[in-house]
């Protein structure tokens, strides 16, 4: 072993080599079966691909980095159950792109967010969080309700979608621009956040 | 005079430089951040500056700016006086320090814009992050360049953990990147739902484990020998611990998925590797410490190296932490609270923070030819500062992280939730506002130590930096 060692650091190639071999196992082994797991991509009965208004409030919530403080991801703890609703299942997510369950939960869990409240308390929430929950210590984003979504690039991220195997069809993908038009950002996130935890 | 007689260090210098203003710009967003967990109306309803934007470009600020910045000064710096060689190609060095900086800067600045891919620790959109693949690559075009070119036989050791630095973090970033392009700025990713999740993680927390230790060990093992004026206390203990390193890091990344819909086996292999990987860190805790026997005296005299020892100490605090966090029984208390977060900081602070500290109250003195700090006063206070802070600061967000998973798992006598999710956030609070002056106190150590490294450039014949000659190799040791 040491022998072997010895060899490989008086020569920068091998050192490179031996890294980058010893360095890939662990990797190679844990990402590369997944990719062939069935189970791991199949969507579950209730799985839909995002609305083009819903995937608009998707990006618009990534835009706002609101996954660094709040989860997508319920465990299987009966308190969190309880708390937040029935766990979360990989086959729910087959149209995330990115994925976003988050790491932190500074607000709460908002995977089965979707019809806990009214369109209207998501209104008045995120135009200032305190008019609704007074201890609340989430930033107000008014901004939303004041920005028309942008159509410009919706006909590209759906058909790029559709290249990856979300299943849209050439005609959704056609009125995508129509269905935003003249929406708010607010309306997008507040679409977004009603479809949440409906896949199960 | 011959060119290639002398080390050239003014790409080192340069970003040296660099890492003190990433310091403060990284340091003094985080602490913005602090207090806007306590005065949220702190975001003043500017989008680029709420909590969301801002939390990636304290990350990326600090990790890639600080840190990155620091890692590639110090390679320049030491793999030249390891091999007895100039730098392979100084003007490539230049490319990929000025690179590093644009690259990085373009990238935050875009992350405040809302340009984000969310993935954590890889924010950058595509054009940033196929730039900063290619002054990645330079840099290791730079650094194996010179090891191939040096007039020693034997790699010393903190060359391995560069190297593993370089090629790691290469292979993670491209990985975990691959996306198309929907438009100029911005990509969907390649993979979706549990797998993107898993690829992330195998990223996320090897960024951790390449970048903030395998890096920061490289520094670390040339920056501490030279300081206690001694050799590695066992080379053959560093050898061992380097390879099952780089062999068991990669594996554990899944236990940042305890409990959620990624396959199980994952999980198990995630926390068995976690427990293995106690090994090799703490071999090199204590290989440290034995390096530091019999000069430990310098302790009094020396704050750089204060710096240094003191790092390995949180080095072994958050190397056992980590494995204990990685379980799944623990990590159940601990994941989505404040308890991780405060995890992050005491390797991100107490260890990457204090060990670069140390190396360039180490360097820069010997850069600039003269034999002290302008004052070695204030680097004691500096010390101090950052010591308080980083304790203050990880023990507000232990109370804080236990109080939060305790609670979010609480059930009564009856079946039902004990607390609610206000409640719970309730109780953080007061934490938060510790955590507040243990991060400000940190961040005035860090001005206080700019303001020392300029009054010693100042005071200094200004001529940056001085130019060393190349040693004769020891007989023996010639490749």
């Amino acid at each position: 072993m040491l022998k072997l060692h010895r060899t490989i650091e008086s020569n920068s190639a091998l050192l490179i080599f031996g890294i980058l071999v010893v360095s890939s196992i662990g990797g190679f082994v844990q990402i590369v079966p997944n990719l062939f797991d069935e189970s791991l991509h199949k969507g579950t009965e209730n799985v839909k691909p995002y609305s083009a208004l819903q995937l608009t409030g998707r990006d618009i919530y990534i835009r706002e980095g609101c996954v660094g403080c709040h989860s997508q991801q319920i465990r299987p703890l009966v308190a969190e159950v309880m708390r937040y609703g029935e766990a979360s299942v990989s086959g729910e997510g087959i149209y995330d792109r990115p994925f976003l369950w988050g790491s932190k939960r500074t607000g709460p869990d908002l995977a089965r967010l979707g019809g806990k409240y009214s369109d209207k308390w998501h209104e008045l929430h995120l135009n200032d969080p305190r008019s609704v929950v007074p201890q609340s210590i989430m930033p107000a984003y008014p901004w939303l309700a004041k920005n028309k979504v942008s159509t410009k690039d919706i006909t590209a991220k759906l058909e790029l979608l559709q290249w990856y195997g979300h299943p849209y069809t050439d005609a959704e993908i056609k009125q995508a621009k129509q269905a935003i038009n003249g929406k708010t950002e607010l309306d997008a996130v507040i679409a977004y956040l009603q479809v949440l935890g409906t896949f199960r | 005079m011959n060119k290639n007689s002398h080390y050239t260090d003014s790409a080192t210098v340069f970003l040296l430089f660099c890492t003190m203003i990433w310091a403060v710009i990284g340091m003094g967003a985080g602490v913005y951040l602090a207090a806007e967990l306590v005065m949220p109306w702190l975001n003043f309803d500017i989008a680029e500056i709420t909590f969301g934007r801002l939390r990636p470009f304290h990350t990326n600020a600090v990790i890639f700016g600080f840190g990155g910045s620091a890692l590639i000064a110090t390679a320049f710096y030491s793999v030249q006086r390891t091999c007895h060689v100039r730098l392979f190609s100084p003007s490539l060095a230049w490319i990929v320090a000025i690179g590093w900086q644009i690259g990085v800067a373009v990238g935050v600045a875009s992350l405040l814009m809302g340009y984000t891919s969310s993935k954590e620790y890889a924010e950058f959109e595509w054009p940033i992050d196929i730039a900063v693949a290619i002054v990645w690559v330079s840099f290791g075009v730079v650094f194996f360049g010179t090891l191939a070119t040096r007039k020693i036989r034997p790699i010393y050791v903190s060359n391995w953990f560069y190297g593993a630095l370089i090629i790691v973090i290469a292979m993670l970033h491209i990985v975990n990147s691959l996306a198309i392009p929907y438009s100029w700025t911005q990509a969907y990713p390649v993979y979706e739902g549990a797998q993107d999740a898993i690829v992330q993680w195998w990223y996320g927390h090897n960024a951790v484990g390449f970048f903030l230790t395998a890096g920061f060990l490289g520094m670390f093992y040339y920056t501490l020998p030279k300081q206690a004026g001694r050799p590695v206390w066992s080379y053959r203990l560093s050898v061992i611990a380097f390879w099952a390193f780089v062999y068991t890091y990669i594996w554990v990344g899944p236990h940042h998925l305890h409990y959620t819909s990624i396959p199980d086996w994952l999980m198990t292999v995630a926390v068995v590797m976690s427990i293995i990987l106690i090994l090799p860190s703490w071999a090199t805790m204590l290989n440290a410490v034995m390096t530091m026997s019999g000069a430990w005296d310098k302790l009094r005299t020396d704050p750089g190296m204060k710096f240094v020892v003191v790092s390995m100490i949180f080095y072994a605090l958050s190397t056992f932490e980590g494995p204990m966090l990685g379980i799944k029984s623990v990590n159940v208390i601990s994941h989505y609270t404040d308890w991780t977060v405060g995890h992050v900081h005491s390797g991100a602070l107490g260890w990457n923070a204090f060990v670069t500290f140390g190396t360039v109250y180490f360097l820069v003195p010997k850069l600039l030819g003269t034999s002290e700090l302008y004052s070695r006063r204030l680097a004691n206070i500096h010390f101090w500062l950052a010591l308080m802070g980083v304790l203050i600061y990880i023990v507000a967000l232990w109370a804080s992280g236990v109080a939060q998973g305790i609670m979010n798992l609480s059930i009564d006598d009856y079946g039902q939730l004990n607390y609610s999710f206000v409640d719970i956030m309730l109780v953080t609070i007061p934490y938060h506002w510790m955590r507040l002056a243990g991060g400000l106190m940190f961040l005035l150590g860090a001005l206080l130590m700019a303001y020392n490294l300029y009054r010693t450039y100042a005071s200094s014949k200004r001529n940056l930096p001085v130019l060393v000659k190349i040693p004769k190799v020891h007989p023996g040791n010639e490749i």
